[in-house]
């Protein structure tokens, strides 16, 4: 058993309902704050001990004319007593602050949840723009089929607010924290953590941090007192391994994680980038952290900032660049580079919608075909990509590490739903990693130094650096001969240097931990995701196997070399079936890799897979079967 | 001025120290060796240790430089080399780093990086190898290639309007701009001297001969007979005087139009004597405006400007780099991991 320390619910009237989990998203329109909002709700969840999955979906429009239905921005959470490993596929709350939320939100509404309306918000100008003739809120059908709550969430607001000398403007902003205010109140989530953060935020700032905290205040109070809410939620903390906690997103993760990198390698970081939605916020994180031995280059465009990364992996440092897709391909001839030249360098896409601009501020797996095999020639390199958001630290500071241990180029594969998206993190001790080896050369040999002389395990290569005596050598993108390194055109020692630079990689597979497998080791059917897939596929194969049918799940995070062990499993089971968010791009390596005939699950809507829809596709594999 | 092989005051190296043991693959006659020579004879004058000294090139014939240099060196991609060493700059910036680049190299697929290091102001030396010509792809006209440039891929003419590389590193805010040429020695090694001297980005654009696809392209300005009259060699301080003995000519500024005018040697104003507009046009190779004007003085009406045109002192981009670092660093403290991975809140889930 464990338990939190942090208080649950702050206030309580009668009786509140348990809950196990519950799933609310707050929309509205861009200016709405609704991301902030959804935030400081996550925040307070994790406060209170919870599990908890975050989803936010904002506009590729930076300010979308207010009112209309594409400038609709939404935040979802899950949190629960119990393991959250997604943001949940249907809601049971939804916050709606204007007629276009309403309009985009309301079918993911469970029929019989919570919908909370800002009533004032719902004049004939916003119902117009979001192309509603008449009044949804008259129509009797909606509060029928939903628990509406039609606030005038703007005027009780402005109310609230009264007195402290604030424009109309400043005083409408506020009520978002009304609505927070309210829902913290609904599921028993305490508002403390939220005015301590806006102590912080408008430190400097008395009359905006008085008018939100009230703001805050009167809708929790609004929704205690009026009691329109018949029902208040508790749900109790969540059942966590002990340790410290804080609340982290994919993004920032995978900065923490190559900071630590850096540090325990005792290396300078260079992080180059150009920014690129939404890879960007990792390029804001690395900037701050100059005291680490970060240096951030915001080069002129995403060649630039591989050519940077290459470079100071030739000087020693630890080269690294973030992109997305778009920027991923720009790449492609200089991670070639990095291939032939053995350079350490981490490549890091946060894969987006595509192909071209695509769906910039959506998520999608349909990078992994172009991080394998995106370059000219045969350019083998290691490919990696982590499961949840938390993770991204772990995978960020192994991607340092095997690039250093083998001297080749690695890239890792996040998502736009990783990057974003939050979940509780444990704090890891850095110590506890595993060390970071690098490759020393020799001392200055008394001969010719020989920079593709291979270390008899690894086969990496040494990295002698400029600056270091005796070992002047030149290298670059013709062709090596092995060992000298010097320009060779030889066709048998081509052929020896392909297969050399294929096997190094090869040999990282000794790298990777045992497969960890969901349910039993053999049988019917086997589902094999990877990247942010895993949270959907492992719910979904927990509620397929508590009804008693067979099925059991796998997770990659090695994507090359393919861990050792998936072979022989993938040959254990009659079926495989292989979840992505891409039109089949695992499946076909899986094909190709070992013959396997695996059958695809694909949606490509820009969103995470739902749990539901991952249920059905294995029922549906299951029942092919059992009539087979 | 030194052009022997001897072993320079400090370091003791000498030229041969600085070739390294790779057979050079130009062909026969090509400018690029006599722009290697006097890398070679230069580098031992520095006193700069070899192993702090690195070659970055992209892809051409030119590019083919740091193959031959006995210092750490990188060939990399078509390009690319200003952002590679911005790269390498930036994870020591201890190192002597010089870029070698092509007319294609540099300013067609790679205009754009280099613009970008100039207006950084990387303390880098690149060295421009303007032939005219894509020499490696076999002599397809490039961006520096005159109007109506017959090519194997312009059988008609090339349309494009050339640009000029002086200029383009002028626009973009170099710090440090000269013009010199494969066939004077004295004059190359000279420039490089000045080049690795400066601190920032120092840009050299260097005529070079490809005998093979473009052979004579900067004939008139080292034939015996035209040379003096087609070039103009810049001395800081002194006015702009070129042509042939007994036709000496100077340059005046007429406003911002520039004119000759016949000179009598030892003059500083015109030889028809100081008119309204004052004297000849003193070279200053720290005013920016007047470099501009010089980078406009174009054959057959004007001489060839050649040397430094500017040599400005500004702010470095490694340099304000490394200051910011240690800035931060200094009000912030070393960094702290521990207190990095916890961030601002945290919460504790113990063992009941
Ligand atoms: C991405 C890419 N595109 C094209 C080429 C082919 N290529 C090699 S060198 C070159 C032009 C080089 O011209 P320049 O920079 O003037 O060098 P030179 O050979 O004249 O010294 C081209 C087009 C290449 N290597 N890489
Ligand atoms: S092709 Fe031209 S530039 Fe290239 S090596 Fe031959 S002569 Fe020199
Ligand atoms: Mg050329």
């Amino acid at each position: 058993m464990t338990t939190s320390t942090s208080p649950g619910a702050s206030s309580s009237r009668g009786e509140r309902t348990p809950l196990v989990s519950a799933v609310v998203r707050f929309a509205g329109d861009s200016g709405d704050g609704m991301q902030l909002t959804g935030s400081q709700f996550a925040h307070e969840v994790a406060w209170a001990g919870n599990d908890l999955a975050t989803l936010p979906t904002f506009p590729a429009e930076i300010r979308a004319p207010a009112g209309t239905l594409y400038g609709v921005s939404s935040f979802q959470i899950q949190f629960g007593s119990v393991r959250v490993l997604t943001p949940g596929d249907r809601l049971d709350a939804l916050v709606a602050m204007n007629p276009a939320a309403l309009k985009v939100h309301l079918g993911d509404l469970e029929p019989g949840g919570l919908l909370i309306v800002n009533r004032n918000a719902f004049d004939q100008r916003n119902l117009a723009r979001a192309g509603y003739r008449d009044n949804p809120l008259e129509d009797p059908a909606l509060a029928e089929r939903y628990r509406l709550h039609a606030i005038e969430v703007s005027r009780l607001t402005h109310e609230a607010v009264a007195g402290l000398g604030l424009g109309h403007k400043d005083a409408e902003r506020c009520k978002n924290f009304f609505c927070l205010g309210l829902v913290s109140w609904v599921y028993g989530r305490p508002i403390e953590p939220t005015i301590e953060w806006l102590q912080r935020r408008f430190a400097r700032e008395p009359a905006l941090l008085e008018a939100n905290r009230r703001a805050l205040l009167a809708g929790h109070a609004f929704a205690e007192t009026a009691e329109i809410f018949g029902e208040a939620y508790r749900v109790e903390p969540a059942v966590l391994p002990p340790g410290t906690y804080r609340r982290i997103s994919g993004n920032q993760a995978l900065a923490l994680g190559l900071v630590t990198a850096a540090v325990r390698a005792g290396r300078p970081l260079l992080y180059g980038s150009y920014p690129i939605t939404p890879a960007s916020d990792i390029l804001h994180e690395m900037a701050r952290h100059r005291n680490f031995g970060v240096r951030p280059f915001q080069a002129e465009d995403e060649i630039a900032a591989m050519g940077a990364a290459i470079g100071a992996a030739f000087g020693g440092a630890i080269g690294v660049c973030g992109t997305s897709g778009p920027g991923l391909a720009l790449k492609a001839e200089g991670l070639g580079l990095a291939v032939m030249a053995e350079l350490p360098v981490v490549v890091i896409d946060v894969q987006r919608g595509g192909p071209s601009t695509g769906l910039p501020t959506r998520t999608e797996q349909a990078d992994l075909l172009q991080a394998l095999y995106g370059r000219n020639s045969e350019a083998p390199l290691i490919v990696l990509a982590p499961a949840t958001p938390g993770e991204c630290f772990q995978m960020a500071y192994e991607a340092v590490r095997l690039a250093l241990k083998y001297m080749v180029p690695a890239i890792l594969l996040s998502d736009g739903y990783l990057a974003n998206g939050s979940e509780p993190w444990r704090i890891p001790d850095p110590e506890e990693l595993p060390p970071i080896e690098v490759q020393q050369p020799p001392a200055a040999a008394a001969g010719r130094f020989a920079p593709y002389a291979r270390d008899e395990r690894t086969l990496a290569r040494p990295w002698a650096v400029p600056g270091m005596p005796g070992l002047e050598h030149r290298i670059g993108g013709l062709e090596k001969e092995h060992i000298s390194g010097n320009v060779s055109y030889d066709p048998d020692n081509h052929d020896l240097m392909v297969r050399l630079r294929e096997e190094k990689v090869r040999r990282a597979a000794a790298e990777i931990p045992p497969l960890e497998v969901q349910g039993e080791d053999a049988g019917q059917l086997l589902v094999v995701g990877w990247g942010s897939t895993y949270g959907a596929i492992r719910v979904a194969v927990e509620r397929v196997r508590a009804r008693g049918r067979a099925v059991s799940a796998v997770h990659l995070r090695y994507l090359n070399p393919l861990p050792p062990d998936l072979g022989p499993l993938l040959g254990r089971f009659r079926r495989v079936l292989v979840p992505e968010i891409n039109r089949g791009q695992l499946r076909r390596v899986l094909r190709a890799e070992f013959g396997c005939d695996a059958v695809g699950f694909h949606r490509v809507r820009g969103m995470p897979l739902a749990v539901g829809e991952i249920e059905q596709a294995i029922e549906a594999l299951l029942d092919g079967e059992a009539g087979a | 001025m030194s052009t022997a092989a001897t072993p320079a005051a400090s370091g003791g190296l000498s030229k041969k120290d600085f070739a390294s043991d790779q057979e050079v693959r130009w062909c026969p006659g090509c400018g690029d060796y006599a722009i290697l020579s006097a890398v070679q004879r230069v580098l031992p004058e520095l006193g700069i240790p070899r192993e702090k000294i690195v070659f970055i090139s992209g892809i051409g014939c030119s590019s083919r430089f740091p193959y031959y240099m006995n210092t750490y060196g990188f060939h990399t991609i078509h390009g690319r080399a200003p952002a590679i060493a911005t790269g390498l700059k930036l994870a020591n910036p201890e190192l002597t780093v010089f870029v070698v680049t092509g007319d294609g190299d540099g300013l067609s697929i790679g205009g754009n990086h280099l613009m970008h290091v100039l207006r950084r102001n990387v303390d880098l030396t690149i060295l421009l190898f303007n032939n005219r010509i894509y020499g490696l792809t076999k002599g397809q006209y490039s961006p520096t290639s005159e109007q109506g440039k017959v090519t194997k891929s312009t059988p008609y003419g090339s349309i494009d309007r050339p640009l000029d590389p002086v200029r383009v590193a002028l626009g973009a805010g170099a710090s440090f701009v000269a013009r010199t040429i494969d066939r004077n020695l004295p004059h190359l090694q000279e420039t490089l001297r000045r080049a690795v001297a400066h601190r920032g980005t120092s840009f050299v654009e260097i005529y070079q001969n490809c005998n093979i696809y473009n052979d004579g392209a900067f004939a008139p300005l080292t034939d015996k007979e035209t040379r003096e009259a087609a070039v103009v060699e810049l001395v800081h301080g002194r006015p702009l005087v070129f042509g042939r003995p007994g036709e000496r000519r100077a340059l005046r500024l007429r406003g911002l139009v520039p004119e000759v005018v016949p000179y009598a040697e030892g003059s500083t104003s015109g030889a028809e004597g100081g008119g309204a507009d004052g004297g000849l046009w003193v070279h200053d190779e720290h005013d920016r405006r007047l470099a501009l004007l010089l980078a406009e003085l174009e054959p057959p009406a004007m001489p060839v400007p050649m040397g430094v045109l500017l040599d400005l002192e500004a702010p470095e981009f490694i340099a304000a780099h490394m200051e910011q670092e240690r800035r931060v660093t200094q009000t912030q403290g070393p960094g702290d991991l521990e207190r990095l991975l916890r961030g601002p809140e945290t919460w504790t889930v113990r063992e009941s």
